[in-house]
């Protein structure tokens, strides 16, 4: 019998490669840009092991994938607090695990217990919008809206949400981004997570004893702190807006800025401060009536659907993501930066008997058990095993390294690739091209856009399409 | 592959539809003799609806069915509706406000709360009545007597009725400096069992829990347990004289109506959005259905103040406990009807004919007789073109025409 355990990358990696040393685990290889996701114990043969993003492994836990993980308290939370009838099961703390989750706001946001909005509804933003809502709840708030993220969220008060969950240190921390703590959500404590069915059924009391050895006692208590929050009443204050005229543009963080860099030098557009060394997540420019932020282009189509931004750059790929979740969106597509060009593909493992989504589509029909779909892109995915009739499927989100999961944690793959030799040295193979996609300017249509905010807009997409006919 | 039913999603049969009908039809049937008009709000709300304090309480919010909507991108989500009052609420106040008051409303729905386990109902279904606008005694014992009629209706007669009162509570728990919330969180736990929560509330006001032990731990069986509190406790707690009147006043009215009534103040729990009378219907000692008055719903919904109150039934629980023997319909009523491929035309006529005098007419298909039936008759080209076959006997006789069957199957 083997003993699947998913071990985190990431924050709390270092530490568990401690403990499970003492713990007698000698796992080969388990490190940081270590070579292989998959790990092997000198000493456990019934050991098998795999690296996740510490997002993935509540998740592979819960769909019994594997039988024990260790990941921090917030991404279980996040999943019971949703699923409370989940697989999941919390059996220790492991005694590491620094910082928690906040909810902040800027300080000008706050007066009193009164959480000052512009509009009707408050803007809950961040990483884990199972938690804001629960949050919602428990404020009891009249009327809110959660924005969901991959990352930034710190760039989102005032303008884009007034409450935002942050993963911090402390609150020190979260005053040295200018924000105002409304307290803690929940701690960042590693613990040892077991699948209910496996915990029933399966020996794994050798494993369970070395780690629990090696726990002080003081480590295994619960620490937890949910919803440690001050309580708080909204209060609506309409203002009129400084520049109704003003464009409010997205640029992407990450990889992308040196393409946007090089884009807007080539039509003299100045920019300061961007890539930033420093994290500003406000640069000035020399575009006149532009107010630009910096934030994940992943977050950007439902950030200008929502109205937040009226321009953005990001990649086809999150627009027909988005676009697949919401098809009335007001978002579109208007002009092709044509860098940063990938193709998005289905991908199965090569000792799958099938070369297209078609012959995946009739293999399926034989099969009993559910197909497993992962990937980051969830609503292309589920548009795809719609479209091919796979039958009974589940898609299971993940956040980087998707090829990893094949074969034995997924069947099928939607991923992007440059060149394919990543999906090739991984013993995988490509069935279906779905599309290609590039960097691109999204924007929203909005009646309401006064007349020189929709030229200012114009103009900015004509100035980058010059820029990309100079450069080319 | 062998395809499931969505966990804590029930099929109903056609036994259980018949029951579920049944129960459905003697609330129709009752709530137009009392004046209420039907109405249908959506199964898809958004959350922000049952979310603010006074609407649903913590316990419920925790499990409901929410999501997003395809065009979620302003990031409010949607429920599967968890309730059906403070749909209702939203509609009149949306639509029904500006009409004259008081507006009585009926309505049937199905309602989704998730359950851990799987093992019991996660949809259930509900008729309940909504009486807007009216903030009277009166109003209160006219949702009671529609309640218990409607049971009464479905041939359930020994029904026990729980009664409490909310507001009552909310005035004890306020002169112990509770808000909104925590009474909800304070009166829930004492339910539970925690009495330590007394214990500590008790050092500081000694007298309001003294009240409070006597109110939760005694089952009054007239108004004049009601009066016997006011005369212990209203002098020191003044805040609960209001509440009291009304609640002596409902329950004066009650006993006039002469239904079997208990003063059960435990019986007020989840009370979030009450704010006056509840009351909890039993039969065979199962809780089938409750309400009361919530008179703060409509003004939370953007509307004007407006007293309100009205209740629910829990169909799933009262079908069960019906008894629907003279619903069958006898297989004498039932005809089986086998037609000749060329005498369709005569074939459907004879069908016609039968349906029209109530009987029951299923076709034979791929020659076998249609099932349950008390009665056979065939219809040919060729002479003889009609027999009618008497199952139960075995006797067959030929027709000439098609009054003749009408005859012999027993209603020409």
């Amino acid at each position: 019998m083997q003993l699947r355990v998913a071990l985190p990358k990431g924050r709390l990696l270092a530490s568990t490669a401690t403990l499970l040393e003492k713990a007698g685990w000698a796992l080969e290889d388990y490190r940081e840009k270590a070579r292989l996701d998959r790990l092997k114990s000198k000493t456990l043969n019934v050991l098998q092991a795999k690296m996740f993003q510490e997002k993935d492994i509540p998740i592979q836990v819960a769909i019994g994938n594997y039988d024990l993980g260790i990941c921090g308290l917030d991404w279980i939370t996040e999943q019971t607090v949703k699923f409370p009838s989940s697989a999941v099961v919390i059996l220790k703390f492991l005694g590491y695990g620094e910082g928690a989750l906040y909810a902040a706001t800027r300080p000008e946001s706050i007066e009193g217990d009164e959480l000052v909005t512009q509009g009707d509804s408050v803007r809950l933003a961040g990483e884990y919008p199972n938690l804001a809502e629960s949050l919602a709840q428990k404020l009891r708030l009249r009327r809110f809206s959660i924005y969901p993220l991959w990352g930034s969220a710190d760039a989102y008060p005032p303008e884009n949400a007034e409450i935002v969950m942050l993963s911090c240190r402390n609150e020190a921390e979260i005053a040295s981004l200018g924000l105002r703590s409304l307290g803690k959500i929940v701690d960042f404590r590693a613990c040892l997570i077991v699948n209910k069915e496996s915990l029933r059924i399966k020996d794994m009391s050798a494993l369970l004893s070395s780690i629990n050895s090696q726990l002080a006692q003081a480590a295994t208590g619960a620490p937890e702190t949910y919803f440690d929050i001050k309580r708080i009443t909204q209060r609506v204050v309409r203002k009129s807006l400084p520049d109704d005229c003003q464009v409010r543009l997205a640029l992407p963080d990450g990889h992308q800025q040196a393409h946007v860099r090089r884009i807007l030098d080539a039509v003299g557009v100045k920019i300061e401060d961007y890539p930033s060394v420093t994290g500003n997540r406000r640069p000035h420019s020399s575009l006149d009536g532009f107010f630009i932020k910096v934030i994940r282009p992943q977050d950007m189509p439902l950030q200008v659907a929502n109205g937040n931004f009226d321009l953005a750059i990001t990649g086809r790929d999150w627009l027909t993501n988005h676009l697949y979740q919401f098809p009335q969106s007001p978002v579109r597509e208007l002009l092709d930066l044509k860098y940063g060009k990938v193709r998005i593909v289905a991908v199965v493992a090569n000792e799958v008997p099938v070369s297209t989504s078609s012959e995946l589509q009739q293999l399926r029909q034989s099969q009993q058990a559910s197909c497993r779909i992962a990937t980051e892109y969830v609503n292309i995915a589920d548009n795809y095993a719609r479209l091919n009739h796979l039958g009974a499927y589940r898609i299971v989100p993940t956040w980087g390294a998707t090829e990893a999961f094949l074969p034995e944690d997924a069947d099928v793959l939607i991923e992007n690739t440059e060149t394919g030799s990543t999906i090739a040295r991984h013993n995988l193979k490509i069935i279906e091209t779905l599309f290609e996609s590039t960097a691109c300017v999204i924007g929203g249509m909005r009646e309401a856009d006064s007349k020189l905010k929709v030229e200012r807009m114009a103009s900015f997409v004509s100035l980058l399409r010059k820029a990309m006919e100079t450069m080319t | 592959m062998q395809i499931e039913r969505c966990k804590g999603c029930n099929d109903l049969t056609a036994e259980e539809m018949l029951r579920f009908r049944s129960v459905e039809a003697a609330f129709q049937e009752t709530f137009k003799s009392y004046g209420y008009s039907e109405v249908r709000t959506p199964t898809l709300e958004y959350l922000y609806l049952f979310t603010s304090a006074g609407t649903l309480t913590p316990g419920m919010l925790r499990r409901v069915y929410s999501f997003l909507d395809w065009d979620g991108w302003s990031g409010e989500r949607v429920v599967l509706k968890p309730d059906a009052t403070i749909p209702v609420a939203r509609f009149y106040t949306d639509r029904l406000s500006q009409r004259e008051q008081p507006a009585r409303l009926s309505y049937v729905t199905n309602i989704f709360i998730f359950e851990e386990t799987g093992t019991k109902a996660r949809e259930r279904w509900q008729c309940g009545a909504e009486l807007i606008g009216a903030g009277s005694s009166m109003a209160d014992a006219e949702l009671v007597g529609l309640a218990c009629d409607s049971i009464k209706k479905m041939g359930l007669n020994n029904i026990e009725i729980k009664l409490s009162h909310a507001g009552l509570i909310r005035e004890i728990l306020s002169s112990l400096g509770l808000n909104h919330n925590e009474q909800d969180g304070i009166f829930d736990r004492i339910l539970d069992g925690e009495t330590d929560v007394l214990n500590k509330l008790q050092a500081e006001k000694p007298q309001t829990i003294e009240a409070l032990k006597l109110l939760l731990g005694t089952r009054g069986k007239s108004s004049s347990f009601l009066k016997n509190m006011r005369a212990l406790f209203a002098a020191n707690i003044p805040q609960v004289q209001d509440a009291l009147e009304d609640f002596i006043a409902t329950i004066e009215l009650v006993e006039t109506m002469g239904l079997n009534y208990q003063i059960d103040f435990t019986s007020g729990k989840g009370f979030e959005y009450y704010t006056g009378f509840i009351f909890h219907l039993f039969v065979e000692d199962e809780n089938v259905g409750g309400g009361g008055r919530y008179d703060h719903l409509v003004g939370m919904m953007g509307g004007q103040p407006t007293p309100a109150a009205g209740f629910a039934l829990y169909i799933d629980k009262l079908a069960t406990k019906i008894n629907i023997d003279s619903l069958y319909i006898p297989v004498a009523q039932r005809v089986s009807l086998s037609i000749e491929a060329g005498a369709m035309k005569e074939g459907v006529e004879v069908a016609g004919l039968l349906r029209k005098a109530g009987w029951i007419v299923s076709l034979a298909l791929q020659g076998k007789p249609a099932v349950n039936c008390g009665w056979q008759v065939e219809v040919r080209q060729s002479v003889p073109q009609l027999t009618v076959l008497n199952c139960g006997s075995g006797e067959s006789r030929v027709c000439e025409n098609p009054i003749e069957i009408l005859t012999i199957v027993g209603c020409g």
